[in-house]
């Protein structure tokens, strides 16, 4: 045996008056690895299967999906994880442009809302600012991010709020950048963050740190910058 | 024609790292710029590259531009423009501390400076020893770098055409550039963007082989369109195959693994680069190190119960290095083949990376070609950035992390050729009357099509081909075959079909167009491969090798020049090297031993 069954969510917005779940029946020869494989496989029996790829090996961040109730990457999830039936829909809570695709922008609304970019505004020196090892190491589980999406989109707190939650990706990223020694935009890094909706909706509920294909933890980086906020008030 | 405008100074095409690092040159500079990317810029494939920046910042050892330069011209087996070669190297050490004051997160010496790692062919005293020059955060040089370019243009305010596939050049009838045509995905609607300067910075097109490191979207975009448009392409004979590839996935491992201290041993558990290249050993340059392992495995001593495939070994590196300095190389290892690096070596073999060759520019990063004598007139309002351009500091055989710093040097070089001189003294010219025709005739006939093949059948069928006829050792009887088919290959693309007719985010219409350029690059390659009567660098030829007749490998005399390929006619002329550096001597041609 190596026939696996299929349930793809489609919607085509210009042919289909709702969405649908397909069944597709697919044989392995054993040369598919993971399941972005399949997909390609798929994609040669039925060409208008619609998803985002590229660079199939999990740093890109394109085909992030929800597999059987869970987001992850099509290219980091091994066949041999996954059941013999498999559901693949879009990543929940986003608008769908079609298929497994859906429109980002939210998203990274919320990321570029966050200042994503060093801010110091000291003449640079001739050669490279030092750092310290251990300062340097402070970015280590911060800056690998890939803006897959499967963590905010798998957080029921960005469900209700996407407009005013910033979201695991992004409080990540903010947190990036307050841990950076050469960072000197702490303060309104904070001011920026101190909001009921943008960092305090985050009621750690960890599925971020569940999905995340890098194997980073937003949470805790949520809760350094809690904890600053709360220091700063103090 | 009742398309729509975009009208801009300056429209970049590809948001990698030399489309940004351009980009952003421009958009400080206050000028309307427009980035299309086919891809989410974050999800470019920059992002994959893992090893270094090569530049001879001596953070570790002593080191200087001069090293860095001769390392370039002789890895470029005498291929590479000097003038160029030099601009890069003096610059490197210039756009890396830039780099580092945009934020990129490099990893660190005790002293707080920035971590050089060795890298292959980099070396100290002209080829004496090996010298830390890849400046290095971790295996993920190329993300952060990425990420770090991306925030930037944040910041600066650029604007970004996310999910747009550029599609064609348009020349006026001087043939200057004045804009191209491209498709937004998510609509499936044709926009044209008309411009003062078209830059491209498309990446490579390794999809033009079966076996690759490269991304599903490098599809040679920027080579197609500009092959289209009557521009010859240059030495596109010249492609990399990277010795650490994963068996049977084509991942890549960084050769900062070889740069940490890993060794590539047979199936006696020979480390056989010792006999090779006594000086560099593990640490000679990639074409050099990929003729070594097919050798061992076609003498019998490759690995694996088919002995197809080389161990590469991390095993003495200890857990606490590899987690360090490689964490990504052990995640690859995990997910790509069941290996845990720390405790066992892992199966590689030469895999297709690079590509030498590409669209031919000077130093400014303006497209050039032959014209009224003169073999390298400008193209007005064109330039062409980074792994789709051939300047060409590569030659023959890219040195590891020269790659990404082609793209922060030229990026940043022609970003500042376009604000001073270009965009200043510049007006907009009219478009064409017929402007966006050519490219809405290609859409229509997909939209027509019935009963011809599926395009990736087609490129599938492309892809083999290419990984027979060109391979790591050719022979001039495979490649005057591999011209033949590819031709032939080339010619059923002219009849594509797609089932999906849908306007909106329609993926197989953009793999069919994305064919059509992945037949360009693919010709222009086989073409100039079977032309080319002698083995140089990464073009290595069985009838012309290590022969009394030969005695550098090459043959200098007829063959030290650029090929350049014209699609129209299929038709090859050629151009000399430039071995005048902008400075400093020349480096005379000697033979390559390591």
């Amino acid at each position: 045996m190596n026939k696996r069954t299929f349930e793809i969510y489609r919607y085509d917005p210009d042919a289909d008056a709702k969405p649908y779940m397909k069944t597709y029946e697919v044989e392995l020869d054993g040369s598919e690895r993971m399941l972005l494989d399949v997909l390609m496989k798929l994609k040669k029996q039925d060409d208008s299967i619609s998803f985002r790829r590229s660079c199939r090996e999990g740093v890109c961040g394109s085909d992030a999906m929800n597999i059987n109730g869970k987001n992850g990457l099509a290219c980091l999830t091994n066949m041999l994880t996954l059941p013999n039936k498999i559901t693949l829909r879009p990543l929940p809570g986003l608008p769908v442009v079609r298929d497994l695709i859906v429109d980002m922008s939210q998203f990274f609304k919320q990321y570029h809302s966050i200042k994503p970019y060093i801010v110091n505004d000291t003449v640079p020196p001739e050669k490279e600012r030092l750092q310290s090892q251990q300062d340097r190491d402070e970015l280590n589980g911060l800056y690998e991010c890939i803006l897959c999406a499967c963590c905010s989109t798998s957080c029921p707190s960005f469900w209700w709020n996407p407009d005013k939650f910033v979201g695991p990706a992004g409080l990540l990223a903010a947190y990036r950048f307050v841990a950076d020694s050469r960072d000197h935009d702490t303060d309104q890094r904070l001011d920026n963050l101190e909001d009921p909706y943008r960092l305090f909706r985050c009621h750690t509920i960890m599925n971020c740190v569940d999905v995340c294909p890098k194997g980073l933890n937003p949470t805790r980086a949520i809760g350094k910058l809690k904890e600053m906020l709360v220091k700063r008030a103090a | 024609m009742g398309l729509t405008v975009h009208k801009y100074d300056a429209v970049v095409i590809g948001a990698g790292g030399a489309g940004m690092r351009c980009a952003l040159q421009l958009a400080r500079a206050g000028l309307r710029v427009a980035v299309l990317s086919k891809v989410f810029p974050t999800r470019s494939h920059t992002v994959a590259a893992q090893g270094g920046i090569g530049a001879s910042l001596g953070n570790m050892d002593e080191d200087n531009w001069h090293y860095h330069f001769y390392d370039t011209v002789k890895g470029s087996d005498w291929l590479g423009d000097q003038d160029a070669i030099e601009y890069m190297c003096r610059e490197a050490p210039k756009v890396v501390y830039e780099l580092e004051h945009m934020g990129m997160p490099f990893d660190r010496n005790p002293d707080g400076t920035i971590y050089q790692r060795p890298f292959g062919g980099h070396s100290a005293k002209y080829g004496e020893k090996p010298v830390p020059r890849a400046c290095a955060a971790a295996d993920r040089t190329g993300h952060a770098m990425l990420h770090t370019l991306y925030q930037q243009n944040v910041k600066s305010k650029t604007t970004f055409f996310v999910e747009w596939m550029a599609l064609d050049i348009i020349r006026d009838a001087d043939g200057d550039a004045v804009g191209v045509t491209a498709l937004e995905m998510e609509t499936g609607d044709v926009a044209i963007f008309h411009a003062k300067c078209v830059l491209f910075a498309t990446g490579g097109a390794g999809r033009i082989f079966a076996a690759s490191t490269n991304a599903f979207i490098n599809t040679g975009d920027g080579l197609g369109m500009a092959a289209r448009a009557g521009i010859p392409l240059e030495d596109m004979e010249f492609w990399q195959f990277h010795p650490t590839g994963v068996y049977n996935a084509g991942v890549l491992l960084t050769e900062g693994c070889r740069g940490e201290g890993a060794i590539l041993r047979n199936k006696d558990g020979e480390r056989f680069m010792e006999r090779y290249a006594p000086k560099l050993k593990d640490l000679a340059p990639r074409d050099f190190i990929s003729r070594c392992m097919d050798q061992e495995i076609k003498e019998g001593r490759g690995c694996g119960p088919n002995g197809d495939y080389i161990a590469l070994d991390l095993t003495h590196l200890g857990a606490e290095t590899i987690m360090k300095r490689l964490p990504s190389v052990h995640e690859i290892g995990k997910n790509f083949a069941n290996v845990d690096v720390i405790k066992e070596s892992i199966p590689v073999v030469p895999t297709i990376h690079y590509q030498m060759g590409g669209i031919p520019t000077n130093i400014h990063g303006q497209v050039v070609v032959p014209k009224d004598g003169n073999p390298n007139s400008v193209v007005n309002g064109l330039y062409a950035i980074g792994e789709c351009s051939c300047v060409s500091v590569h030659g023959a055989n890219r040195l590891g992390t020269n790659s990404l710093l082609d793209l922060l040097v030229f990026g940043r070089a022609a970003g500042n050729h376009l604000v001073d001189t270009a965009l200043a003294s510049r007006a907009f010219k009219p478009l064409p009357a017929n402007a966006g025709d050519y490219s809405l005739a290609r859409i229509d006939k997909l939209d027509s099509s019935s009963g011809g093949e599926y395009p990736q059948d087609v490129a599938n069928d492309l892809r083999k081909s290419m990984q027979l006829h060109a391979g790591v050792f050719r022979t001039q009887k495979t490649m005057d075959e591999g011209v033949v088919q590819v031709l032939a290959i080339a010619q059923r693309a002219e009849n594509l079909s797609l089932k999906d007719k849908s306007k909106v985010f329609n993926t197989a219409r953009i793999e069919a167009l994305e064919v059509a350029n992945l037949m360009e690059s693919a010709k222009a390659t086989m073409v100039s491969a079977a032309a080319r009567h002698e083995s140089r660098g990464a073009h290595s030829v069985d009838d012309y090798s290590d022969s009394a007749e030969f005695p550098l490998g090459r043959n200098d005399k007829q063959w030290m020049k650029h090929t350049l390929w014209y699609s129209e006619g299929n038709r090859l002329d050629y151009k000399p090297v430039n071995l005048k550096p902008l400075t400093v001597d020349s480096i005379p041609p000697v033979k390559r031993t390591f």
